[in-house]
């Protein structure tokens, strides 16, 4: 490929063939506005914000779909461009229906932010946006097509990202909008909830169903006892939405800011990853032995079921591998059994008066929780699922300096982790966790890597495979000695597809597999601060095993809390009939 | 024909992949009528492609109809020419005629009025197509006479 020099208000700039005028314009560190642009997607050029004039055309051209050419000259910012931009926006407008003082997505809008850029102090155009009433059906995402600027960022995400499809373009001209299948409700169709789609909406046609009314009604409640848990990933996002970089860790101070906002016993959902690791890593050693010992009748690869829109997406995509699916309840849900059982018990509080709400990274765990079988307790395991944008909203609403909080520690019994915990906020986080306990069970011995680092299975590629030779094995599980462990991990749907295409076929070569439903895993899920990019991913990636790093104990098994639980109270033990009553659960094939 | 077998068919005659999708769209329905959720998630089945894509796929063209029609799609040019040649008057007297509006289909599932973009006889206008046959140059009183026929012949017929 060749490089190619070319001039961009005046600057000079090689760049290799193929590069896009603005990507070289990023390059000069100058800034084309964008809308329907978006890094992790292909390019589309419907929106025309980024028009830029090539000196030699009449034509202006879209920036981000024009390949570059040697010799060109390019005004980004020429009285024609800015006209023609600031017309652009006013159309966009015109069609929008700009309810910016009751939008979820106001001050973090793209539309808004480029409208009081760029737009005309006072737009001429005649209003013609649609008010229609939103889909509120989904117990996760609101879609609201009035707000919508037809980018179609999400319907390229459903279907790029994630290859569900759940949207597309129906229509066309003036009649041309984002729909589901004829039309029907968010909850009747494939969408798995991931929340892709709203973290890469521009604007507020697609925001979270949000809770927060709800919980500040029971936090006011002196009825109502409050149990908070937060997921591994919400650390690492948090302060995005509180003003900070991506990458910082936010543990302690998150912790003292749930104390402020007036949760009665503050825990964490890390706790129950510990546990999930215990649970899932017995019942693969459970199949394992099945397999190899046994009647052999066991299903291999086992599957990691901590995702929710993973779930739903087997649910509806392969009903017939659900079998493959690990029964335990993901840590969210195991969590919430243990708050209205466990907690119960010690707080003494009856557990019809303790509100049960959690933090998430995500937009699938709102349906999670009201799936009706999630109530194993006698009643439901989780009350309220908060994003971790909802979380941060909360922080602002109460006026809490959230810069100038101390850090503290969660309180005890459902508090303590490991670090093996934390990572499961990344893709491959999950099965690190597992390997570390499981190959300890196995041979008595840590995992022999340097300094528990499990490297082959952490890093942004869809799929990435590791085999782990067991030698040395404990007298109990003599039978795996030799045996090469073969373990996948993939992220985003679209690469879990690859994966369920090789086992309906048969020639699927492993024994245990971790999908997560988002790209990068939780800490780039559906719930989190928006926007998202390859670089932010990276960065709460390198958080997330700083964090894993950083603490004392580092494997599941080694939790002192967790060693507790199976001595106090799930005392038949790890797949035991307690554990199984209250932490595993069943699915659901779905059209 | 059931919708299983007529979509196999037709994906069989045009091709598996999601360039195939218009022409198969284009012979179910002329096959079996209104393109219904029922048959466009067959399709989706069998092609491998997502149902909504299906549907976006159908909806763009307003000749794959995916809400039911009647036996008759009368769908009147509604381009500039046609315009400028009266077509709003054979509108009225065939919305007249038939007791519905623009959009509608007559309660015994006969005929639905649409209008529709040029049709490339603009030299005869106004014009009309009723489902595949074009008529040119009409009057008011020669579209309801169009209609007229159709309705004895289906009477006849019947």
């Amino acid at each position: 490929m060749k490089k190619m020099k070319l001039y961009i208000d005046n600057n000079e700039v090689e760049v290799m063939e193929g590069t896009t005028i603005l990507e070289a314009a990023q390059g000069l560190n100058i800034t084309i506005p964008t809308l329907c642009h978006h890094e992790d997607l292909c390019i589309a050029g419907n929106c025309r914000v980024c028009v830029v004039e090539v000196e030699g055309s009449e034509m202006l051209s879209a920036a981000c779909a024009t390949p570059v050419s040697t010799g060109m000259r390019i005004k980004t910012n020429s009285l024609k461009v800015r006209d023609s931009r600031r017309t652009i926006i006013d159309m966009l407008l015109s069609e929008h229906a700009g309810e910016c003082v009751t939008c979820q997505r106001s001050g973090n809008c793209e539309l808004q932010t480029l409208a009081v850029l760029y737009g005309s102090p006072d737009n001429h155009l005649m209003d013609i946006s649609i008010k229609t009433e939103p889909d509120r059906s989904s117990s996760s995402i609101i879609k609201d097509d009035s707000k919508c600027i037809k980018c179609q960022r999400c319907v390229r995400t459903c279907q790029e990202i994630q290859k569900i499809g759940a949207l597309t373009m129906s229509g066309k001209g003036e009649h041309a909008k984002v729909s589901t299948f004829f039309e029907l409700p968010l909850n009747t169709v494939v969408c798995t909830n991931c929340g892709q789609c709203v973290i890469r909406c521009p604007t507020g046609a697609l925001v979270e169903r949000t809770y927060i009314d709800e919980v500040w009604d029971v936090i006011g409640n002196s009825d109502v006892h409050t149990v908070v848990q937060t997921a591994p990933a919400v650390r690492v996002g948090l302060g995005e939405a509180l003003g900070h970089d991506a990458g910082g860790r936010f543990t302690g101070q998150m912790v003292s800011a749930l104390r402020k906002l007036g949760f009665d016993a503050v825990f964490d959902t890390n706790f129950t990853a510990d546990l999930t690791i215990i649970e899932e890593g017995s019942e693969l050693l459970n199949r394992l032995t099945n397999v190899i010992k046994g009647s052999g009748e066991a299903l291999l690869p086992m599957f990691t079921s901590c995702s929710p829109g993973w779930i739903k997406f087997i649910e509806h995509q392969f009903p017939h591998l659900l079998g493959h699916l690990s029964t335990c309840k993901s840590p969210q849900q195991m969590f919430g059994a243990l708050a209205k059982t466990r907690w119960s018990e010690k707080a003494q509080i009856e557990p019809e008066k303790i509100s049960s709400i959690s933090i998430m990274p995500c937009t699938a765990k709102k349906f999670e929780a009201a799936r009706p079988e999630m109530n194993d307790s006698g009643y439901r395991d989780v009350d309220y699922v908060l994003t971790t944008r909802e979380l941060a909203k909360m922080i602002k609403q109460a006026g809490i300096d959230f810069d100038k909080l101390d850090e503290s520690e969660c309180d005890s019994l459902l508090g303590k982790h490991s670090g093996a915990a934390v990572i499961f906020g990344a893709t491959g986080g999950v099965m690190e966790a597992a390997i570390r306990t499981v190959y300890e069970l196995v041979t008595g011995r840590p995992v022999p890597f340097e300094n528990l680092n499990i490297t082959a299975v952490r890093g942004m590629e869809g799929i990435r495979e590791a085999t782990l030779r067991i030698e040395g094995t404990v007298e109990k599980y003599n039978f795996l000695e030799g045996v090469e462990l073969k373990v996948a991990v993939a992220h985003g749907l679209k690469n879990a597809n690859a994966i369920m295409e090789l086992v309906s076929q048969g020639s699927a070569p492993w024994h245990f597999v971790e999908v997560m439903a988002c790209p990068g895993g939780c800490l780039s899920g559906g719930g989190q601060p928006i926007p998202t990019s390859p670089e932010i991913r990276e960065a709460r990636a390198r958080a997330i095993y700083e964090e894993d790093e950083s603490l004392p104990i580092r494997k599941s098994h080694e939790n002192p809390e967790i060693t507790r639980i199976y001595e106090e109270f799930l005392t038949d033990g790890p797949c035991g009939h307690k554990s199984h009553h209250l932490l595993h659960t069943h699915y659901t094939p779905r059209r | 024909m059931s919708i299983s077998l007529s979509v196999k068919t037709a994906i069989e005659e045009s091709g598996n992949s999601r360039e195939n999708l218009m022409s198969v769209l284009q012979i179910i329905r002329s096959d079996l009528g209104t393109l219904s959720p029922a048959i466009l998630t067959e399709v989706a089945d069998q092609m491998g492609l997502s149902r909504a894509d299906v549907y976006g796929t159908a909806t763009f063209y307003s000749f794959l109809e995916t809400t039911p029609v009647g036996k008759y799609s009368i769908r009147i040019c509604r381009s500039i020419s046609c315009d400028m040649k009266n077509k709003n008057a054979v509108r009225e007297a065939l919305e007249n005629h038939l007791f519905i509006k623009k959009g509608e289909t007559t309660k015994d599932g006969m005929f639905t009025l649409t209008e529709t973009n040029c049709l490339g006889h603009c030299h005869e206008g106004p014009v009309m197509l009723v489902n595949d046959e074009i008529h040119t140059e009409l009057t008011p009183d020669s579209a309801v006479k169009i209609i007229e026929e159709i309705r004895i012949r289906e009477g006849v017929d019947e």
